[in-house]
């Protein structure tokens, strides 16, 4: 084996990503982080140039700068409650490289171990394309977000997983069978759609890590079929974080792994129709203002709806005015709440609201039951008691946040809908609950305003 | 056969993976991911080769050439956003340290 000079580089590459990923341990560190994977990724590409057997360049560098035409505006415009959406598209180009790459190496004519790992990379790479798609779909609401599901769809898609893989296997056994390709990608291009319609809305960051993982994974076996440690290193690093925040989500969400994927959450629905109309207590922003207002201790809660309705500025300025007034507000977080793992607190950090007063689920609870008034905005099944009281629930056992042990719990919600489950919240009928009907959004700044008006 | 030699990298990196992520606090979920996102575009390497190499088909060079474009649209934007985001958290208000 022949010295060459991208060798050390790509050692020097993996250690920036591992050293990149440690710093993310801690806010602190954490930009000095992406700036160390922004080095290794740099270096990876640079030295790759330099390799003897890359001679042409000119469509390198033109396909160099128009994805990097295309990545800049996407960056630097998405808003930030649109973060999960951009995470879903950016995985389907990045797993599309990766599934391309591996089409192009099988019909050079590889034999053995490597067309088993290039099946491998394009089967996950494809697969993934379409999956990210779809999930993209569903959090920009082009699709629907409630579950779709038909009689027989685990044996579906279990049949589809099955006839590819016996494809692959058909074509790592014999060459002669490489007329299988075609099928075998859209067999995988398939799977990856019906991966996804069964899966709801809420279940989304568990879905966007887990793609995560399937897109290193398959830059893996692509080092694998390519002999490329750094490609495996990467995919590796990759693949292992996805999957672990993906078990993470599920754990929060007491849920195992086989029932997000398989479940068909929400389906529960059907029975929603026995409802019937139970009061509410309801106030106007001028009283819920008075309340907050006097106050010690408030705890916010948000949820997904505060995404929506880009609440996030306007709960910043609450945050101001009731913290100039002495009242110590704090919010909690939990960890499922919104669309992506961890959502919720880029959204607050938009709206500068400082990091240390985000307080996470296990923290937050312990202290609910000293807690004046609660204030859930656009949150739902994260704080519905049933998950501890009703073992029948289709959310039992899932932890939530305690709003139900403070002294008042107030809910800005547009109206009495159930949440993404399907499932009635007993918190709204307590004597203790306020709800405040609206926008969160502009019921938020009505109690700006209301609380900053009667500080005499 | 380097392929031993491979599972073994792919073994102790997805261990170094596992211990990483398991340390990284959940306000930084978000970030987290979409660094690791913006790492999987490593597939940029492979696409360069394709793109380069000599002797290469039409069919390869066209596959290699798309595979840069969406890689480092990836690579590009992933980056990008992390670091935008991450320039947000801040941990109070200047001056009130």
């Amino acid at each position: 084996m022949t010295f060459e000079i991208y060798q050390p580089l790509y050692i020097l590459a993996a250690f920036f990503f591992i050293f990149g990923l440690k710093s993310m341990s801690s806010p602190a560190t954490a930009r000095r982080g992406v700036f160390s994977a922004e080095l290794g990724m740099l270096i990876a590409v640079v030295s790759t140039l330099m390799r003897h057997e890359v001679i042409s360049y000119e469509w390198i560098i033109i396909g160099l700068l128009v994805g990097t035409v295309i990545g800049i505006p996407i960056a630097v415009l998405m808003p930030m409650t649109a973060v999960p959406q951009r995470t879903a598209i950016s995985q389907a180009c990045g797993a599309l490289a990766s599934a391309l790459i591996g089409t192009a190496e099988f019909y050079k004519g590889q034999h053995g171990f490597t067309v088993g790992a290039l099946m491998l990379e394009t089967l996950l790479g494809f697969l993934t394309v379409t999956a990210s798609v779809m999930a993209w779909g569903k959090l920009q609401e082009f699709l629907p977000g409630r579950p779709i599901t038909f009689k027989g769809q685990n044996i579906v898609n279990l049949g589809v997983l099955g006839v590819a893989v016996a494809f692959a296997v058909a074509m790592v056994v014999s060459p002669a069978n490489s007329f299988l390709y075609p099928y075998f990608v859209g067999l995988a291009l398939i799977f990856g759609v019906l991966l996804i319609i069964p899966i709801g809305g809420a279940d989304m960051p568990t879905v966007i890590a887990l793609l995560n993982s399937y897109s290193g994974l398959s830059s893996c076996a692509m080092g694998f079929a390519l002999d490329n440690k750094l490609l495996i290193i990467a995919g590796a690093l990759d693949g292992s974080s996805g999957f672990i925040l993906s078990i993470i989500m599920c754990r929060a969400m007491n849920r195992s792994f086989t029932n997000v994927l398989f479940g068909g959450f929400g389906q529960v629905q059907t029975s929603a129709g026995k409802q019937e109309a139970r009061p509410v207590r309801s106030a106007s922003p001028e009283e819920a203002a008075g309340i907050l207002a006097d106050s010690r201790s408030v705890v916010i809660i948000p949820g997904y709806g505060m995404a929506v309705a880009q609440a996030q500025h306007k709960i910043r300025e609450l945050h101001d005015v009731l913290t100039k007034r002495g009242v110590d507000v704090k919010f909690a977080i939990h960890p499922v709440a919104g669309r992506m793992p961890g959502h919720m607190n880029v959204l607050l950090a938009e709206a500068d609201v400082p990091y240390d007063k985000l307080i996470e689920m296990e923290d937050i609870n312990g202290e609910m039951a000293m807690t004046d008034v609660s204030l859930i905005v656009g949150a739902n099944d994260i704080v519905n008691p049933a998950a501890e009281n009703d073992p029948k629930s289709p959310i039992a056992g899932m932890p939530i946040l305690d709003a139900y042990k403070s002294r008042t719990v107030m809910v800005i919600k547009r109206g009495m809908s159930p949440g993404f489950a399907g499932i009635d919240n007993e918190l709204y009928y307590m004597d203790k609950t306020l709800m405040l009907f609206g926008d969160a959004k502009s019921f938020v700044a009505s109690l700006v305003k209301e609380v900053g008006a009667n500080h005499d | 056969m380097n392929y031993e030699f491979g599972f073994y990298v792919f073994m102790l990196a997805a261990f170094l993976g596992f211990e990483l992520i398991r340390k990284v606090s959940p306000l930084l979920h978000t970030p987290l991911m979409s660094l690791t996102n913006a790492i999987a575009s490593i597939s940029v390497v492979g696409a360069i080769i394709l793109t380069g190499e000599q002797g290469g088909s039409t069919l390869s060079r066209v596959l290699g050439f798309v595979a840069v474009v969406s890689a480092t649209t990836n690579l590009v934007s992933g980056y990008l956003i992390t670091d935008r985001m991450l320039k947000m958290f801040k941990k109070r208000e200047p001056g009130k340290k």
